[in-house]
């Protein structure tokens, strides 16, 4: 089936989200969709899934013109959507979930559960996806939960199928299984729009890449285009992928954790006796798998969790055990992991988030009065400092695109004067353009001798920042290596082999990667 | 697309706590309603009219009688049913605002509107304090037991002790204030401490505060000395709001709008009333950036209750309801959560709701002794604004709205909509 949009146009108001956009997905192809965060990419296809009626332009299926007025029809046509926030309920069967809305229906109206059951296996054997019809959904990892969505649109007949950022929320592995998938789905003759921001992703697997920028169409280019060239036609400049950073100059002890332990509620260990040490004006990578206790050593750091034993020293001064206010006033800046839960408030003006953790200290309030023109002078400050890109600092923070809200949660906490900066994963989610920016602020904040601790799941961002790495596996600190280690030597140490065991199997093993990539290679190309 | 308007609410609060992982949808549904437009409030009043008018005409005597020759002489039915209408409104109206057929003084012609002023004193105090509450992230049903703990300080400090007449009000108001905090403070503390949930809480509190009324008021200190009844002796002469103009408005009118004005300054330019937004919107990232929800529960629960507990003054210090008995807290307490999400949880648009139902209350009076219309009908109309409020989805179907979030250009917009779209295809 061969997918064609034709001048697509879709305003909010005075904002064009989608300027005349041409489009043209050809049957059995991964066409990725690339652009920063607020580029239209996720407008267009609510535009192209029925969500949103398109102010001009046509949409076309095999050359015939159609209109869908919802996702029914868009569903009908053949074209299935994996949103990025899935669309599942927790507490049904993943055979309920895949059937939701279309069941098969047996004797007396009762919906036949073995036919569910048994879509979900067919599928499921048909492409390797491993899935038990009747595991809960609540129950699943995130990956396999993905690939409920996606059997869920096969099951409706969808040739199309609309990947909405699937890899945001995989951890490496599982964004690799995902790409397998997406291989077998495009050899049984599945077109994939696959859109993300994610470079390395992208020309990886896909065929055609149409890059968009503020709305339009910016360019085409093949999967064999440099990571360079394709950044360039995303943010209209060219960006350098590896941060521009001198040798740490080491001002001194700061912070020491030592032997730092945390239980859960039922006494599982979530940090096993960990120590670190970060100095003045280093970055301390902490790198590993999502769910090997980084995100409990960040929030144990800042006070959110409370340790069941060990210490936590900045500068001398007993961390562990204050409350999350002592902590920030301790000179403790914060990137949440997660912005949107955490970070931020929605619905708070982007002036008043710049100033969510330091309300009660002068300037912004006195006597308990909040000061209004001293938060608007600062919100005009830091937005011109960080280039944040809002209408103006009253509109609420929801109104930003991802990257631009990061900035926000970032301009916030070095605003003051840091003893310690903690960010968990922050860049998740942020476009190419904010990035650089991003890093670059934190790499000057180490430059001014701040100790920095960056939690990532993203090995890239771990390379590119880190003085020292320190590596998590079941909540322990497995080793602290340098920043020179190999992609191979840190994976093997992310799952749990010393750094020494590591350094030897990857020798040993490295033969045998390379004849195995020369296989792989070979696949990719038939 | 008419199937997403009638989408089921739960699915859409199932999409948010996806996003938000906010705790319950009770939470998301509040945030909902206190961040509907002023356009629904609005909507939601005219809505009731016109089902209100429906009723009145169903109920009339004569309207009936013209159903049964309709076909015959429809014009006569259709005649009838508009001066019904047309009278109970106008009745409603003029009792409410002002009595159009009295003209003999000013002051009889804007006695309905003092009335209705009068009226309104305790809904847009408790009303407040509700409104504090939602602000905050809070379910507070608790108005009710607030007022009734009011009342007691209030009426104990005013009929048993003697003093000048402005200390007297003053000694008395606070009363009031402390007697609703305490009630307030029980379930902030208990939720803060142990997670129990306020709705219940603060509904169970309510029974125990109208069952402490009812013992208090069988003891020698609080039972009047000449009556076997649950009544207590009147408040004192020194302990009455002074009245303005011969009217029935008095200083607790005055003292309600400056409620309204001191809640709009906590809200909006203290840092404790940031805090109390920033927890109700989202206790995450509120108690990420170091604020103690706890702490910031049971300010918003003390505030709330003490806003409430004055709501007893405008019963007690003004006459003639100047005594304790067991009905003091009428309705109040719950009329105020209506008149607080009417208003939005904002402090202008609850002195407009309280108001409004000041009113209703006042005019009803009247339409009942005028038109023989039943005073039930306020209670109805009442009813029909809190199912439209609490469903912004059906006045923006009956209008033809647009949703207000499938036009915002965030993505979560279009996800929550997606959920909304894909639960009912």
């Amino acid at each position: 089936m061969k997918l064609e949009l034709r001048g697509v146009t879709k305003k909010f108001g005075d904002f064009v989200a989608n300027d005349a956009i041409d489009l043209v997905i050809e049957p059995g192809q991964i066409h990725a969709l690339l652009g920063e965060n607020g580029a239209g990419k996720s407008t267009l296809m609510n535009v192209l899934f029925g969500l949103y009626e398109a102010d001009a332009g046509e949409i076309l299926i095999d050359d015939v013109p159609v209109q869908f007025d919802g996702p029914r029809q868009a569903m009908e046509a053949g074209i299935g959507m994996v949103h990025q926030h899935f669309m599942l309920i927790p507490v049904f069967t993943v055979a309920e979930n895949v059937v939701m809305g279309n069941e098969p229906i047996k004797m007396l109206d009762l919906i036949d559960t073995n036919q569910a059951r048994r879509t979900v296996t067919e599928i499921s054997d048909r492409f390797g996806f491993d899935v038990d019809p009747d595991a809960l959904i609540e129950d699943l990892p995130v990956g396999v939960q993905q690939r409920v969505e996606i059997i869920k649109a096969l099951s409706r007949q969808a040739s199309i199928l609309i990947l909405d950022e699937p890899t945001a929320v995989l951890t490496p592995q599982e964004t690799d299984e995902l790409m397998e998938i997406m291989r077998q789905l495009k050899k049984a003759g599945t077109s994939i729009v696959f859109i993300t921001h994610k470079l390395r992703e992208v020309k990886e697997v896909a065929d055609t890449i149409t890059v968009i920028r503020r709305g339009k169409v910016v360019g085409t280019a093949s999967p064999k285009a440099s990571q360079n060239e394709l950044a360039q036609l995303m943010v209209g400049h060219s960006v350098a992928l590896t941060v521009e950073k001198k040798p740490p100059e080491l001002k001194g002890p700061a912070l020491d954790v030592h032997h730092l332990c945390l239980l859960d509620p039922d006494g599982r260990p979530l940090l096993d006796d960990v120590s670190l040490t970060v100095e003045r004006g280093e970055i301390l990578a902490v790198a590993g798998v999502q769910g090997n206790g980084q995100t409990e050593l960040a929030e144990t750091l800042v006070g959110l969790r409370r340790p069941t034993a060990g210490s936590i020293k900045l500068d001398n001064h007993e961390l562990a055990g204050l409350s999350v206010h002592d902590v920030l006033a301790a000179g403790v800046g914060f990137v949440a992991e997660d912005r949107s839960t955490d970070g931020m408030i929605a619905d708070f003006t982007v002036a008043e988030n710049l100033v969510l953790d330091q309300i009660d200290e002068a300037p912004f309030s006195k006597a308990g009065a909040l000061d209004l023109a001293a938060i608007a002078e600062h919100a005009r400050h830091q937005i011109e400092e960080f280039d944040v890109r809002t209408q103006s600092a009253d509109v609420p923070i929801s109104t930003l695109s991802g990257g631009n809200q990061q900035k926000v949660v970032l301009a916030r906490e070095l605003s003051r004067e840091l003893r310690l900066l903690i960010a968990s994963q922050p860049t998740r989610g942020v476009d190419v353009g904010s990035i650089e920016f991003i890093h670059q602020r934190i790499v000057a904040e180490r430059d001014v001798g701040t100790p920095v601790i960056i939690v990532s799941t993203e090995l890239d961002e771990v390379l590119a920042l880190a003085d020292k790495i320190a590596v998590m596996y079941r909540g322990r600190v497995v080793d602290v290596v340098p920043p020179t280690t190999s992609r191979g030597v840190l994976g093997l140490m992310m799952a749990g082999a010393s750094y020494e065991d590591a350094l030897k199997e990857e020798a040993a093993a490295a033969k045998k990667t390379a004849a195995k990539k020369a296989v792989q290679k070979g696949d990719d190309h038939e | 697309m008419s199937e997403t308007t009638t989408a089921p609410a739960p699915t859409v609060d199932q999409a948010h706590n996806d996003d938000h992982k906010t705790p319950g949808g009770a939470r998301a549904t509040l945030i909902k309603i206190i961040d509907g437009s002023t356009i629904t409030s609005i909507l939601a009043v005219v809505v009731a009219l016109i089902v209100g008018a429906l009723l009145i005409a169903a109920a009339d005597p004569q309207v009936q009688q013209t159903a049964t020759y309709l076909f015959a002489r429809p014009g006569d039915f259709f005649s009838t049913v508009g001066t019904t209408v047309a009278d109970a409104y106008s009745a409603l109206f003029q009792g409410a605002v002002f009595n159009i057929d009295t003209s003999y003084t000013v002051g009889d012609f804007l006695r309905p509107l003092t009335n209705t002023i009068a009226m309104s004193v305790p809904l847009i105090f408790a009303g407040l304090g509700l409104a504090v509450g939602f602000r905050s992230g809070l379910f507070n049903i608790g108005g009710q037991g607030q007022i009734i703990l009011g009342a007691v300080l209030c009426g104990y400090i005013g009929f048993t002790f003697e003093m000048p007449a402005v200390l007297h009000v003053l000694c008395c108001f606070l009363g009031a204030l402390i007697g609703g905090a305490l009630w307030g403070f029980i379930p902030g503390f208990l939720k803060a401490r142990t997670g129990a949930n306020e709705v219940i809480v603060t509904i169970m509190l309510n029974s125990i505060a109208a069952f402490f009324l009812g013992w208090l008021l069988t003891l020698d200190a609080f039972q009047r000395p000449d009556s076997n009844n649950p009544v207590s002796p009147p408040v004192l002469e020194s302990a009455r709001y002074p009245a303005f103009f011969g009217t029935s408005i008095n200083l607790g009118f005055v003292l309600a709008i400056a409620a309204a004005i001191a809640v709009w300054w906590l809200l909006e330019r203290s840092t404790l009333g940031f805090r109390l937004r920033a927890v109700g919107s989202n206790p995450d990232a509120a108690r990420t950036a170091g604020m103690s929800v706890p702490s910031v529960t049971i300010w918003a629960m003390t505030i709330a209750g003490g806003l409430c507990g004055l709501a007893a003054t405008s019963q007690l210090l003004t006459s003639p309801f100047q005594q304790l008995n067991g009905d003091i807290a009428g309705t109040f307490g719950f009329d105020a959560i209506t008149v607080a999400l009417l208003g939005r949880s904002r402090p202008l648009g609850t002195v407009l709701a309280g108001l409004l139902f000041g009113g209703l209350q006042a005019g009803g009076y009247l339409m009942q002794s005028a038109t023989g219309t039943p005073i039930d009908v306020i209670l109805v109309l009442k009813s029909v604004i809190v199912l439209l409020i609490a469903a912004p989805p059906l006045v923006r179907a009956i209008f033809h709205l647009p949703d207000p979030e499938r036009r915002k250009k965030h993505h979560r917009a279009s996800t929550a909509a997606a959920a909304r779209s894909e639960a009912t295809a």
